[in-house]
């Protein structure tokens, strides 16, 4: 198609839309725009090595400025999209411009859930979604200073391995009875904790925060239970939210996301949605999935691309995840819910372990610590939907994909 | 800056000068060379920056450690030079190095 494609989003999502598009060819007038300041940028290193100072910032962007030039593609960073007027095909930026299209494509991410109990609004209390907000944190870590971490989910736990490193006390509030509640087994929540602990770092589930006290900064964090911890700064990870303002206000189906099809159109036919900020088909599972991942942005993008140019390409992948903490790499592929077995492969006091998720037979999921071997074998297993023996699956001696049940 | 040749997959050879500090990987995203995709950005989790190295070259690089080895076994069609980019550091002595792009990450 000729015309003009407006993207909407400055991450994963947005940068690879430009690349597909070019590569596949689109001549027409492309624009991105992106109400941070940066180039489009990774977030992953934001709660590791750019929050612990050993990635510099302009290691972040996934392409130089030069690359857009090359690809013709209209920078308009620092500019904030208020509203998309679906009629008339227009959107409309902060700076009082408006942009039109002939497709639209919406890359807009997640954003932070926020705390909502009393002080919540004081000084020293961080969130972690954009480099502005990894600056700030950064700004208020020092040695010796007392870091209290809201939530023990990936964010959380990072972010307080990365305070430890820095020569901080750190405290972990989890609201569960396990941190990483949501999306890993309890022998490997289990397992993280216990590293967490080894390394300093305080650990309290079943935590629930009523109210933060302090004059101008946070002093003091108050729990349900009546405990209380001393903190210099809070860093909140409770979770995000798909960031479909925007889309709603537009008249776009929204629940827990931008409703979107397996070709990543939303209701309106010249709008287009992918990565984060989406609810999606997800044919390998068979629901509909909202998913915070690299991978999904990476690969839903290209989809939405290609069918921006009407090439009809079903997004359908078996989404991966990984997280650094400490000297322990978590590396998962697959959506465990909804399995009815669990089998754990080798020994967590060896440090290299790995669980396996199945329903019915079938893997769904598999959860590998410090364990690349199994993680890639089970890629594509997964993505094969290959049935598996349990028995074979324990013994850590075979290779995971001699588990396979041949038909 | 040392200079590093990359081979992309249909034959292209892309000459390029890298910084101290940043790895093979992170060269090849910001001059985008063909081929190298790096989706989890550095941290040995995709193994999606495969690259062989030329043979030559090969014993001069910091050995891989298991997490990569264990990443390159059921990378596409990896091989004994095989390495993941994001794990090679670009040092001084790497100059002229010559690196191949395998024809598809996986």
């Amino acid at each position: 198609m000729t015309g003009a494609i407006v993207i909407i989003g400055g991450g994963q999502a947005a940068a690879q839309a430009v690349d597909t598009l070019r590569k596949e060819g689109y001549g027409g007038r492309l624009v991105l725009v992106a109400d941070e300041p940066e180039l489009p940028y990774q977030r992953p290193p934001l709660s590791k090595k750019f929050l612990s100072g050993e990635m510099a910032a302009e290691r972040l962007p996934f392409r130089h400025l030069a690359f857009y030039e090359e690809h013709r593609t209209e920078l308009r960073l620092g500019t904030r999209a208020l509203h998309i007027d679906a009629a008339a095909r227009v959107v409309g930026l902060a700076d009082g411009t408006t942009l039109h299209y002939d497709r639209l494509l919406l890359c807009l991410g997640a954003s932070s859930r926020r705390l909502d109990c009393p002080g919540a609004e004081l000084g020293g209390v961080h969130y972690l979604r954009g480099v502005a907000d990894a600056l700030a944190l950064r700004a208020d870590i020092r040695p010796g200073g007392r870091a209290v971490i809201i939530g023990g989910g990936y964010i959380g736990l990072e972010v307080a391995a990365t305070c430890r490193q820095l020569g901080c006390e750190v405290t972990v509030l989890e609201m569960t009875d396990r941190v990483m509640n949501r999306v890993v087994a309890p022998s490997v929540s289990d397992f993280f904790a216990r590293s967490h602990r080894f390394h300093g770092v305080d650990i309290l589930c079943n935590a629930r925060v009523v109210r933060l006290e302090g004059r101008e900064r946070v002093e003091r964090v108050h729990c349900a239970d009546g405990s209380s911890h001393p903190a210099d700064l809070l860093v909140v990870g409770v979770g995000a939210r798909a960031a479909s303002e925007l889309a709603s206000e537009a008249g776009l189906a929204c629940d827990n996301g931008i409703l979107v099809d397996e070709y990543c159109r939303t209701s309106d036919p010249a709008i287009f949605a992918a990565g984060d900020c989406t609810n999606h088909p997800s044919p390998r599972y068979g629901r509909r999935v909202r998913l915070e991942s690299v991978d999904n942005a990476f690969e839903q993008a290209k989809a939405a691309a290609l069918n921006l140019l009407d090439r009809g390409v079903v997004h359908d992948r078996v989404p991966w995840f990984w997280s650094d903490q400490f000297d322990n790499k978590l590396l998962i592929v697959g959506l465990s819910q909804g399995h009815d077995q669990s089998v754990v492969r080798g020994d967590p006091e060896s440090r290299s372990f790995t669980v396996c998720h199945l329903k019915e037979g079938e893997l769904l999921a598999v959860e590998a610590i410090n364990h690349a071997k199994d993680y890639m074998a089970a890629r594509k297993m997964i993505a094969e939907r290959v049935h598996v023996r349990a028995d074979a699956l324990a013994d850590p001696g075979l290779p995971l994909q001699q588990a396979s049940v041949r038909g | 800056m040392p200079r590093i040749v990359f081979i992309e997959a249909d034959g292209a050879r892309r000459e390029l000068e890298a910084p101290l500090g940043i790895s093979l990987m992170e060269a090849a995203k910001q001059n985008a060379v063909v081929g190298i995709i790096a989706l989890c950005g550095g941290a040995c989790a995709c193994a999606t920056c495969q690259v062989y190295i030329d043979p030559r070259w090969i014993a001069r690089l910091r050995a891989p450690e298991d997490m990569e080895l264990g990443m390159l076994e059921s990378a596409w069609e990896p091989r004994a030079n095989s390495r993941l980019s994001c794990q090679v550091p670009i040092t001084a002595d790497l100059d002229g190095i010559e690196v191949t792009v395998p024809q598809q990450q996986e």
